[in-house]
């Protein structure tokens, strides 16, 4: 479904990503594993056309998006939903799921506002608060059911348990696990190594701009050798 | 009392217009972050193209349709004209520093000002009355024209359909989410590229029905443009960026204060006749200075939210490298020596130069280390040429006591104006300064008594011959331009960098961030003051344009050619900018089209400016 | 006696109390986490201490003096450093100008504008940055340095007028696991040999249980649980409201 090939960013003179190649089957969820810095959002954003890369393919679908316009990209099925939110602050939750609304595809799993409340049960209840005055925990749902409403075929989800209160990371888990259930493809960077195992499939681990690690997460889990050397526990 | 009523159906009126012009201003804003200099010459444009289509093409008539569907027919063409300045040069530039956003509407201002001549002629023009309304109405036994009744309902029903277009639709509502995160509305599958255009397309076409609207009111004439984007951005920034309802209770508020304006009798103090009814920019201070005091952000704005502004990082302030050193004693070395190889020309353009480059340095003072950006510093050139002029005019002072009156001036204007500038920051700071230095221009302009109004002050000379001038213009300069410097690497200096680069962390370590940089307003102003003061001399007299826009402009380009964040720069700037624009104005009578052209051109051509090139290649270089 | 006190701290937006009467002490050398839900009124709380909000009604004190709705600026100068849970340095500046520019305030000499700033108080700026082990970098930009180098430079920078009291908002918010603790116990290290009192918000539970002294729990702007990080984790509301499962930590 997505396949990076050698990519390469840059932010000024700064080499941010150098060779990164990975790839997302159907249904699959995989995560990108790293310390700050890492390269890990950068990886996302390069993906979906909000940074510039330098060199590499991106192809998603069989399409090539490198270099693509990030409208063009979402508008092929590519969700994203990035790591601070960015709920529009001045828009009601309802508005906010306007800006995202896309028109439904064949093979991708159809949202309708309905259906993403009652996995979001609390945005249910406020649907016409402005999003400035919802909490992090709620914020983090809304921005997740906005890029829903496109009705991606696969999303892009950076750190969705940064900031969040244990009770809330665990609900988090469980949703990525639902949106797995009805067939969507996720690519989420995690510094949380135990969130990571609960939802991912497979890992790669980013360092200093390069994959150091690619496998499954119950062989990363056997790994404690490459655990200790980039993740530090 | 019925004087009093059509007074204030009078403002209601008036508003309209104002509010139509601000509202597109402030909505481009908010989804472009340009503030659209431009807006006033589409306003401008929109007036002149109605008044041909009304009175020029017959063809459908006098009547109703050939003068409603003229003043449309002029909006929509202008905004079409909008939409092409946008696909052409601002898409290309939405990436760009603010200040060269600015700078590039402002291009387009001087261009659509010759053009505007070419085709229409310097001559005022009158518009026709509206057919059907050409009668008044009785109010209170007064007379009030049924076309301006009928403008009162204009504004009101406008309001009633942005709100609606902005919180009922589709469009409106990526329209406000736009405003908040474009990247995000981007990701999210909207080509943003088009709604741009689209809110380009109603803010110009609002400016133009603005415009057209006020054809049976006023004489269509060519300083239509800058007297109403001033109006504007006081407008804009008195009811909120980006907020059309603010627009709206701004405009009303500015043109009642105006309206009732009028009534106010002419009286004396100290001998000198003061009419309030002439200084028609006054209210508009007023009303923003009350409105800054209670409400920083405008009656119905926001704070910006700084999270999404991609702060810039400035480069480290380091020591002056000895070459740089070495190079800035030659060329003051060379400078001593020029009288005696430069005939009187080459001595009267340096002599000039100099005096703007203390200009442009202490306009670097305030953006530079400082962070703020004037779009007003002719404001503190002017006071200062005006300090000076009238102490001679009215009080007799030789050149000593004037050269000591225009900085007071200068300083004493830079404390005022800066303590309700610090309160705000960024592009919202730059149309404040630049709304200050209408006022100081209007007042120069309007209080004849006192200034001599558009005749200016004349006779103001030097008491030392033309090499002495210049040796004296050296000194100052060079003074002043050490002193500036090292105030930069002073811990004063050291807080107001801080203070620009995180007022957050300021704020936490004890560092009073409006107080320092209000301190810095004022020593900017001051230095400003002093160019100021020795251009009068130099010229030997003073004229509002002293402290026009294009003035400030012209500081502008210099710090901006040389590049804000080297110290060295913005002196180079001067003396190359200040060379060009004497070619250019003694080549061609066009010379607003050229340079309006040149100013495009360069920031089309060099979008992170000159400086930020250049950097680029360096660092390409020395990375390779 | 303790350094920071809080008592009945009320914070209401429109009609919502965000913070409903809280109550509080931090001593000297101690290291007190405030953990609670997200929207619990954390960061409400923590602008009241520091002055960015007036309080609706409460005291908060600082050794023993009252500073409620002082300025940041007038609480700093009253000796309390903070940290921003996104960090603030002066990006256009070297890291040995962002402690100097501290010193100089703490100092008085930020109004001095023809002195040579940049000799003023530069020894002890530097002996400040050794002590976080920033000394080595002190001529870079903080513009160009690592998350976790800049945090360090801001503890520097807080700790640049002896502060009594140490505010820090969510201090390893993006770092990588090792990192968080390790900064936390440098933290601990220069409280305990300063005998500085630390207030800390904080999400990751390891960093709390590892490195606090005591920990205070808030919810819906009310004071649920407090005690020691054995006791807090056993608290059962404390496991409903925050730690759920207690999936998401233990093995660093």
């Amino acid at each position: 479904m997505l396949r990076v090939d050698g990519l390469h960013t840059y932010y000024g003179r700064a080499h941010i990503l150098a060779d990164v190649s990975l790839d997302a089957a159907k249904g699959e969820i995989v995560v990108l594993l790293g310390r700050n810095g890492a390269g890990k959002s950068t990886t996302l954003k390069s993906i979906m056309g909000l940074v510039p890369a330098a060199q590499g393919a991106i192809r998603f679908l069989d399409r090539d998006i490198a270099g693509a316009p990030p409208h063009e990209i979402a508008r092929l099925g590519l969700g994203y939903v990035p790591e601070d939110r960015r709920i529009f602050t001045e828009l009601t939750v309802m508005e906010n799921l306007e800006v995202g609304r896309q028109p439904a595809r064949d093979d991708a799993p159809v949202w309708t506002i309905e259906k993403l409340f009652a996995i979001f049960p609390n945005l249910a209840e406020m649907r016409n608060r402005p999003g400035g005055k919802m909490s992090g925990g709620e914020q983090q749902m809304l921005t997740i059911a906005r890029t829903l409403m496109g009705n991606p075929r696969a999303i892009l989800l950076d750190e969705p348990s940064e900031g969040l209160a244990p009770v809330i990371v665990e609900q988090m888990a469980r949703t990525i696990k639902a949106l797995k259930a009805e067939g969507l493809t996720v690519v989420l960077s995690e510094q949380n190594l135990h969130f990571a195992t609960m939802v991912a499939d497979r890992a790669y681990i980013v360092e200093k701009g390069r994959i150091r690690y690619s496998g499954t997460m119950a062989a990363l889990a056997a790994d404690e050798a490459i655990r200790l050397q980039y993740l530090s526990v | 009392m019925s004087a009093l009523a059509v007074q204030f159906l009078n403002g209601l009126a008036s508003a309209s217009a104002l509010f139509l012009v601000a509202c597109g201003l402030s909505i481009i804003f908010g989804v472009s972050r340009i503030v659209n200099f431009a807006h006033g010459s589409f306003y401008m444009l929109g007036a002149y193209l109605a008044w041909t289509f009304t009175r020029g093409l017959g063809w459908v008539g006098y009547g109703p349709l050939g003068f409603w569907g003229g003043i449309l027919a002029a909006a929509l063409i202008v905004g079409l004209i909008g939409v092409l300045i946008e696909l052409v040069l601002l898409r290309r530039i939405y990436q760009a520093p603010e200040l060269f956003q600015l700078l590039a509407t402002f291009g387009v201002v001087l261009v659509v000002q010759d053009v505007t001549m070419a085709i229409w002629g310097a001559q005022d023009l009158l518009g026709p009355r509206a057919p059907g309304l050409r009668g008044a109405i009785d109010v209170m036994g007064q007379r009030f024209p049924q076309y301006d009744a009928l403008l009162i309902l204009i504004g009101p029903v406008v309001l009633g359909l942005l709100w609606l277009l902005f919180n009922r639709t589709r469009w409106g509502t990526l329209v406000r989410a736009a405003t908040a995160d474009r990247e995000m509305v981007a990701a999210l599958g909207v080509d943003q590229r088009k709604l741009f255009t689209s809110v380009f397309f109603l803010g110009t076409f609002l400016a133009a029905l603005g415009g057209g609207l006020q054809l049976p009111r006023e004489p269509v004439q060519l300083h239509m443009d800058m007297a109403i984007i001033a109006d504007a951005f006081v407008v804009v920034v008195v009811g909120g960026m980006g907020s059309v309802g603010g627009a709206y209770l701004a405009a009303l508020l500015i043109a009642q204060l105006q309206a009732f304006m009028l009534l106010v009798p002419d009286f004396e103090i100290a001998g000198l006749t003061i009419s309030i009814a002439k200084m028609t920019l006054i209210p508009s201070f007023l009303v923003m200075a009350v409105v800054l005091i209670a409400r920083p952000y405008g009656l119905l704005g926001k704070a910006p939210s700084h999270a999404r502004t991609q702060a810039s990082v400035e480069p480290v302030v380091r020591v002056t490298p000895p070459l740089l050193a070495k190079f800035g004693f030659a060329t003051v070395a060379a400078l001593i020596l020029l009288p005696l190889i430069a005939d009187e020309y080459g001595l009267m353009v340096a002599t000039e130069i100099l005096i703007f480059v203390l200009m442009a340095a202490s306009l670097h003072f305030m953006m530079g280390p400082g962070g703020m950006a004037s779009f007003g510093h002719a404001a503190y050139f002017g006071l200062g040429a005006y300090g000076a002029a009238l102490a001679a005019k009215h009080f007799d002072a030789p050149m000593e006591a004037g050269l000591v009156a225009g900085p007071v001036l200068a300083t004493l204007g830079g404390i005022l104006f800066g303590w309700f500038c610090v309160r705000l920051s960024g592009v919202y700071l730059a149309m404040l300064t630049l709304a200050f230095a209408q006022i100081v221009w209007s007042i120069a302009f309007q209080w004849v008594a006192v200034t001599g109004g558009d005749n200016g002050v004349l006779g103001v000379w030097p008491s030392i011959g033309k090499t002495g001038f210049f040796y004296l213009s050296l000194a100052l300069a060079v003074v002043g331009v050490l002193l500036l410097r090292r105030a930069i690497y002073s811990p004063f200096g050291y807080a107001l960098r801080g203070a620009r680069d995180s007022a957050l962390r300021a704020d936490a370590i004890g560092i009073d961030v409006k107080r320092v940089q209000w301190t810095a307003f004022a020593i900017a102003a001051s230095f400003a003051g002093l160019a100021g003061a020795l251009f009068a001399y130099f010229k030997g007299s003073v004229f509002p344009t002293y402290a026009a826009i294009p003035k400030s402009v012209d500081a502008l380009m210099m710090v901006l050619l040389g590049g804000v964040q080297t110290i060295s720069g913005p002196l180079v700037g001067a003396a190359v900018y200040m060379g060009l624009h004497e070619q250019l104005v003694r080549a061609t009578e066009l010379w607003r089209l050229v340079l309006g052209i040149a100013i495009i051109a360069l920031v089309l051509a060099f979008p992170q400016g000159i400086a930020g090139f250049a950097a680029k290649r360096w660092a390409k270089e020395d990375g390779a | 006696m303790s350094v920071l006190s809080v008592r009945g701290l009320h914070k209401s937006f429109g009609g919502v109390e965000a913070v409903a009467g809280v109550d509080f002490d931090v001593a000297a050398g101690e290291m007190l986490a405030l953990i609670g839900p997200n929207g619990a009124g954390k960061t409400t709380c923590f602008n009241m201490l520091m002055g960015q909000l007036r309080p609706d009604a409460g005291t908060v004190s600082l050794d023993g003096a009252d500073i409620t709705g002082l300025p940041p600026r007038a609480i700093w100068r009253r000796g309390v450093g903070r940290t921003f849970q996104i960090t603030a340095t002066f990006a256009s500046m070297t890291v040995a100008e962002n402690v100097q520019t501290a010193l100089m305030s703490y100092r008085g000499d930020l109004g001095r504008f023809f002195a040579r700033a940049a000799t003023l108080h530069a020894d002890d700026a530097v002996a400040l940055l050794d002590q976080v082990g920033m000394a080595d970098q002190r001529d870079r930009a903080c513009g160009v340095l690592a998350y976790g180098d800049l945090k360090r430079v801001e503890l520097a920078v807080a700790l640049a007028n002896a502060p009594r009291l140490l505010l820090m908002d969510e201090p390893t918010a993006g770092m990588a696991p090792k990192e968080r603790v390790a900064l936390m116990e440098l933290t601990g290290r220069l409280a305990r040999a300063r005998n500085i009192a630390v207030l800390f918000t904080e999400h990751d539970m390891d960093v709390v249980f590892g490195q606090a002294d005591r920990v205070i729990v808030l919810n819906r702007g009310k004071l649920i649980a407090q005690g020691t990080p054995a006791e807090v984790r056993a608290h059962k509301a404390v496991r409903d409201v925050y730690l759920g499962g207690g999936t998401m930590s233990g093995g660093h």
